[in-house]
């Protein structure tokens, strides 16, 4: 054979490189696929054997009121926490909300030169403090504050939820000051020339042409409250109790699991039943993953 | 006496003298094309008439325009009623969001017009005064952006229309669409002429001559040459208007 024709038949070093790029690449993402179902397996195995092993009704788990496995008979109704995870998470968002709608309408619309030199660097800083930090800083200063103008310990949904506020409020301003910059340019310039004051194009046509990205922002920070636990443990009191006021101890679902997985026996139904509430908060992040997904879809569709 | 006046206007970008020394006149109801080569200036005269300057840092602007009666630079000025009585059609056809409905009453709505019925039916009287009823009529509660280009930039002028304005600037408004559309356009501009006054952008010498009562040269920053439109390009009178025409430039 020719020397030429023999390396034509003969793989070339550049091609074997190649090959082998391309099985690095996808080794990494096996990697993080098998993660993924390996959590999501062990979580919803361990999750079920409350069900499966320690025949507790699905019922009884959703709907009880009292949270106590370690008592005789055990009681593992999880809506107590249930209900106050989604209290704070709600309220914190309804409160957020709003501020951060105006603080991204001052960074894009007001003063966007100081809005992009200044206060969006801070907003990522802010963005990035780990939630011990605003756990802390609730413990120092709502806590007592609160004990003062209400009355009782201090500790509870109130207190968690001014936490969880300062906690998402750079999230979903700073996502939101994306939306509102991705508004085209000229739909401003058009409003204006139709005679529209600039506030008058500001709600007429920024926040509405942005509103998908905006319930984007909030729906991410929505998750990011739900799934918080340490600086809400901090401050919420840790009683598994239907929430009766604002301002009396409660609990969330991440509280009493953070609480819980470290004081009780594998195997044992008191673990079994922790670990059902690490499989509702994964089905949760789920839902809110779908949600954001879908205002993106819809969104890109017109 | 001409609707719009200039005198002696300049403007400034920072320090850079983008219009120098422009004095014009137009009359009520007639097309006025503006022409010449890219970054002369044209749209920079043409936003002066609705203060569209303003909104960028560091203008500056000196002489005198009047429209009407009235001097649009002087310090009292509303600009947003001067921006309801001079209209702008933009380059790059630019409906909101929003359905075909909504963008045409926009401006009314800003005005603060609620009554349903009235709405309508300015709104079908302004999209057939820009040609482009037919097309939408069963769909006005689509999505504008769901139009071709040029269904789109009739229901921009729709949406201008709509305010009923004194007149309508417009820039380079069928440069971004085909040939058909164009036709279109121009069509629906001089069906208009009759009620508006228009002064248009354009970088299709054809369109000047086919559309405008009158035609202005612009060169550097400088108003070389205005004249009627035929008179322009059969026999201008400086020597870079016939350069340029004859397309030995720009
Ligand atoms: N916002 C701006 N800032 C600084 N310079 C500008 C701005 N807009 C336009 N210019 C300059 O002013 C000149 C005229 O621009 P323009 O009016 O857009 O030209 P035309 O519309 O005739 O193509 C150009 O040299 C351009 O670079
Ligand atoms: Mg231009």
């Amino acid at each position: 054979m020719d020397p030429i024709k023999e390396s034509l038949l003969k793989t070339s070093r550049k091609a074997k490189q190649e090959k082998f790029g391309k099985l690095v690449t996808f080794l990494c993402i096996l990697l993080i696929m098998v993660m993924v179902v390996a959590i999501i397996l062990f979580v919803s195995l361990k999750g079920m054997a409350t069900f499966v092993v320690n025949h507790v009704s699905p019922f009884d788990f959703f709907f009880g009121v009292n949270w106590n496995p370690s008592a005789k008979p055990p009681q593992v109704g999880a809506l107590p926490m249930f209900l106050g995870s989604f209290i704070v998470t709600i309220l914190a968002a309804l409160i957020a909300t709003p501020f951060a709608i105006g603080a991204a309408t001052f960074m894009t619309e007001i003063a966007p030169r100081t809005g992009k030199k200044i206060l969006q660097p801070v907003m990522e800083l802010l963005v990035g403090i780990p939630s011990v930090v605003y756990g802390f800083v609730g413990l120092a200063v709502f806590v007592p504050i609160t004990r003062h103008l209400f009355g009782g310990s201090g500790f509870g949904i109130f207190t968690a939820t001014l936490v969880l506020f300062l906690m998402v409020l750079p999230t979903i301003t700073s996502m939101t000051t994306d939306a509102l910059n991705s508004v085209p340019r000229n739909y401003r310039e058009s409003s204006l020339a139709l005679g529209a004051t600039q506030f008058q194009t500001i709600y007429k046509v920024v926040w509405r042409a942005a509103t998908p990205g905006i319930m984007t922002a909030v729906v991410f920070g929505m998750s990011r409250a739900f799934g918080e636990a340490l600086a809400v443990q901090m401050v919420i009191g840790n009683a598994a109790l239907m929430p009766t006021s604002l301002t009396s101890p409660a609990a969330t679902l991440t509280s009493i699991l953070t609480m819980g997985i470290g004081n009780s026996v594998s195997g044992t139904l008191e673990n079994n039943a922790i670990w059902s509430l690490a499989l509702l908060l994964l089905l949760m992040s789920l839902v809110f993953n779908s949600l954001v997904r879908w205002i993106g879809k819809r969104s890109s569709l017109k | 006496m001409a609707l719009i006046k200039t005198t002696n206007l300049n403007l400034y970008y920072g320090k850079f003298e983008a219009l120098h020394s422009i004095s014009i006149e137009f009359e009520k109801h007639q097309i006025s094309a503006l022409i010449g080569p890219s970054g002369c200036g044209k749209s920079t005269y043409l936003r002066t008439l609705n203060r569209m300057n303003d909104l960028i840092p560091n203008v500056t602007i000196t002489g005198k325009t009047i429209i009407g009666n009235t001097d649009i630079y002087a310090p009292n000025t509303d600009v947003t009623k001067l921006r309801k009585k001079v209209g702008m059609v933009f380059q790059q056809p630019n409906p909101f969001p929003f359905s075909i409905y909504e963008n045409v009453v926009y401006g009314l709505k800003l005005a603060g017009l609620k009554d349903k019925e009235k709405l309508s039916e300015i709104c079908e009287q302004s999209l057939k005064e820009a040609a482009v009823w037919d097309d939408v009529k069963d769909k006005l509660n689509d999505s504008a952006l769901g139009l071709s280009g040029g269904q789109q930039q009739r229901v921009c002028i729709a949406r201008v229309l709509a305010v009923k304005p004194e007149i309508i600037l417009l820039d380079e408004p069928t440069s971004a669409l085909d040939p058909i559309s164009t036709n279109k356009i121009e069509d629906t501009l001089l069906k208009m002429k009759e009620h508006y006054t228009m002064i248009m952008v354009t970088h299709n010498m054809h369109q000047a001559s086919r559309i405008a009562d009158m035609t202005a040269f612009f060169l550097q920053g400088k108003l070389i040459e205005f004249d009627k439109t035929s008179k322009m390009f059969l026999n201008p009178q400086k020597k870079e208007t016939q350069d340029y025409i004859s397309g030995r430039f720009g």
